[in-house]
């Protein structure tokens, strides 16, 4: 096991570099004059202020160059300072934002990573327990309605999911609206009374004890955690039942049976155990999926989160802003496929013991 | 005991720990003479399981739907472009099944349309905002939808199947450099990569259906990539390739005549699964505004629509509710088919369901 941990972590470099090197050679498609954007705020109009912008920031110098200068940063010869360089964080300016790449991801992750915790409550709880349930009653109603309610959840396309949520619960029953705050509240939250901790608004109004906020955000939440849960819970669900299935069936179950065991006891200590150990393998697709899913349904409930800022960027061919967006998920999905990867040797004693 | 010769010789025949049934001791049947074992349980699988057989209507039903387009919904003008969607007027607000076509409506009256003992054409499902016509719209949208979704199915299958027999039959460094390549690819939630990369794409090849495609098949390879190296890697030391090599046979006549064809009926199952979710991918795209120009048959922008209804949604419900049936259909056709193949084909479910 440790072996495979320590290949593992070897590797995390060598696919950071890669990613790299894919962001840098999408950016390459592009022509020099967007390409300035990583520099400059406006793109140049006239052919000398282009040609002039070119050589004071080398975008006509050779490849490997502009790589290293993309990656570290480069002296401007007239100010003297380093400008650009993604590891000094300097992913360039976004045009749809109005301000640096970086700081609109510092901002809008939080609301994103605020929907995505939120989702992952109906997922994990509903998608294990209904997976179970139908597992353990095979073959009955239980399990036929919950693999039809799994094959449509995992059919339906999220946007469709999200518009018919919307003509439901919004425009004919008038119970949850779309944005992240009521108005009377949104301006509230700016105040300097209400202190902004995590930029997670559930659990800031707790923080500041504002129940009333933590309401409000809770039922603006509704729709769209749905809407992004339904896809995941429907994969959850049917690698549950199929991993239950499986251990149900094998010989260890029988012997703990003909020991006399109860059956809660067989379905809790035994089957239970080692069914939900591939369960976790899907974890690392369950959380690109929440990404994925986070576009579409952000742009949707109109959300202020990563996924609507993408959303936003593509349609006006931001591409400098789709290139940082393209690098913090390349970040985040090596940090957290690495994380499942070890987490799924650490728990099953199959291959941690071997 | 005679072991019937055909069975004998499959590769991926009887798994070991199921006992010998009457079906491995009759004589072969019409059907499994004319197209093998492996084929004939396909075949009779898929035509014994009521929820394939449903995949496979519904699948038919859009290939004919795709197929009689013209017939279905006919252009307005002879030499029309047929996938630009003709509009009644430019009026924005959307009007409901069943009003009078005005302007633009089709150039001649089908048979099948007078059955309603009405001469006049109308909006079956009625316009969107701008009056496109939405029977029009998912009518070619279904052509699009089929044409597009074969083609990047096509080339990400036979990209993927390149490159992961390669991995998968030379091994040692050259699996490895494919290998740590293809992670790259697949760190990328898929939504995210194809966005950002048809957003750098759209600019050169303007909006038309080229820069979805091209960045669904640049990320949509590595599925099949895996599914054939670990297939191979399985395969591979098996007798048959085996004897091959002692015979002499060259590394490519091993590859095409003797591991691939084994390898068919797994690449089967993630072919008709991928066909449905490329499709909503496709949509989705479009459906951000990152696909099509505006007034091309395609689901995903039709359902775009909508959007700039939201709050009006519960007067102007068939804008959403017509588009959303038919994606949903698509994706529920393709996934019961590739579930219902799967079922078949898995050796670990084999001779377990009915």
């Amino acid at each position: 096991m440790t072996t495979y941990i320590i290949r593992r972590l070897l590797i995390m470099p060598i696919t950071l570099m890669g990613v790299t090197f894919l962001i840098f050679a999408m950016m390459q498609i592009l022509g020099p004059v967007e390409r300035s954007a990583l520099y400059v705020r406006d793109v140049p109009k006239t052919e000398n202020q282009i040609n002039a912008i070119i050589e004071r920031y080398g975008l006509a110098d050779p490849i490997h160059f502009q790589y290293w200068y993309w990656l570290v940063g480069r002296q401007d010869p007239q100010t003297g300072d380093v400008v650009g360089g993604i590891l000094r964080g300097d992913l360039g300016f976004s045009r749809t934002g109005r301000e640096p790449v970086i700081d609109m991801l510092q901002r809008r992750f939080p609301a994103t990573l605020e929907l995505a915790l939120w989702a992952m409550i109906p997922i994990i709880a509903g998608g294990i327990w209904m997976g179970m349930k139908a597992a353990l009653n095979h073959n009955r109603p239980v399990d036929q309605v919950s693999r039809v309610f799994a094959t449509l959840g995992w059919s339906i396309p999220t946007f469709v999911l999200g518009l018919l949520l919307l003509l439901i619960f919004y425009a004919r029953l008038g119970w949850f609206a779309p944005g992240r705050l009521s108005t009377q509240f949104a301006l509230e939250v700016t105040r300097p009374g209400f202190i902004q901790y995590t930029k997670m608004m559930t659990v800031d109004a707790l923080l500041n004890l504002r129940f009333d906020i933590f309401i409000d955000a809770l039922t603006h939440l509704v729709m769209p955690v749905i809407t992004l849960a339904v896809i995941q819970w429907a994969l959850l669900l049917r690698v549950t039942r199929s991993s239950m299935l499986e251990e149900m069936r094998q010989d260890y179950v029988r012997t703990a049976r003909s020991k006399g065991l109860k059956e809660r006891t067989v379905v809790n200590r035994h089957i239970r155990r080692n069914a939900l150990i591939p369960v976790v393998t899907i974890a690392g697709a369950t959380l690109a999926g929440l990404m994925n899913g986070a576009v579409v349904t952000e742009t949707i409930f109109n959300y202020p989160g990563l996924g609507q800022m993408a959303a936003e960027a593509a349609v006006t061919l931001d591409v400098i802003t789709m290139l940082g967006f393209a690098l913090f998920n390349g970040i985040l999905f090596i940090g957290a496929y690495l994380i499942v990867d070890i987490l799924y040797v650490v728990i099953d004693p199959r291959i941690r013991l071997s | 005991m005679t072991i019937n010769t055909s069975e004998a010789v499959t590769p991926a025949g009887r798994p070991a720990g199921i006992p010998l049934d009457e079906g491995f001791l009759r004589p072969p049947s019409r059907l499994e003479k004319a197209v093998g074992p492996e084929w004939a349980r396909l075949i009779k699988g898929i035509f014994t399981n009521p929820l394939s057989v449903l995949g496979l209507i519904i699948v038919t039903g859009f290939i004919l739907v795709a197929l009689f387009a013209p017939v279905l919904a006919p252009p307005p003008k002879p030499g029309a472009n047929p996938y630009q969607i003709p509009r009644d007027g430019f009026l924005p607000e959307p009007k409901p099944p069943g009003t009078p076509w005005n302007k633009n409506a089709p150039y001649y009256v089908p048979r099948w349309y007078s059955l309603t003992g009405n001469e006049e054409w109308v909006h079956l499902l009625g316009t969107t905002g701008g009056q496109y016509d939405i029977w029009y719209a998912l009518v070619w949208g279904t052509r699009t939808a089929l044409l597009a979704g074969t083609a990047v199915v096509a080339v990400s299958a036979i990209v993927g199947i390149l490159i992961g027999s390669v991995a998968g039959y030379f091994g040692g460094l050259v699996d490895e450099v494919l290998m740590r390549i293809l992670e790259i690819f697949v760190v990328f939630p898929s939504l995210v990569a194809v966005l950002v990369l048809s957003s750098i794409l759209v600019p050169i090849f303007g909006r038309s259906l080229w820069p979805a495609m091209i960045a669904l098949i640049v990320f949509g390879w590595m599925g099949y990539a895996r599914l054939l190296r670990g297939d191979i890697l399985s395969n591979k030391e098996r007798d048959y390739v085996m004897a091959a090599r002692a015979s002499g046979a060259r590394d490519t006549h091993i590859i095409l005549k003797h591991v691939l064809p084994n390898a068919i009926f797994p690449t089967l199952v993630f072919l008709s699964l991928d066909m449905g979710s490329i499709v909503l991918s496709f949509a989705a795209l479009s459906f951000l505004g990152v696909g099509v120009e505006p007034g091309y048959a395609d689901w995903g922008q039709i359902v775009s629509f909508a959007r700039n209804y939201i709050v009006s949604l519960d007067t102007f419900w068939y804008v959403i509710v017509f588009p959303a049936i038919a994606l949903l259909l698509y994706g529920l056709g393709w996934n019961l088919l590739g579930d219902a193949l799967r079922d078949i084909l898995d050796p670990k479910l084999r001779g377990k369901i009915g």
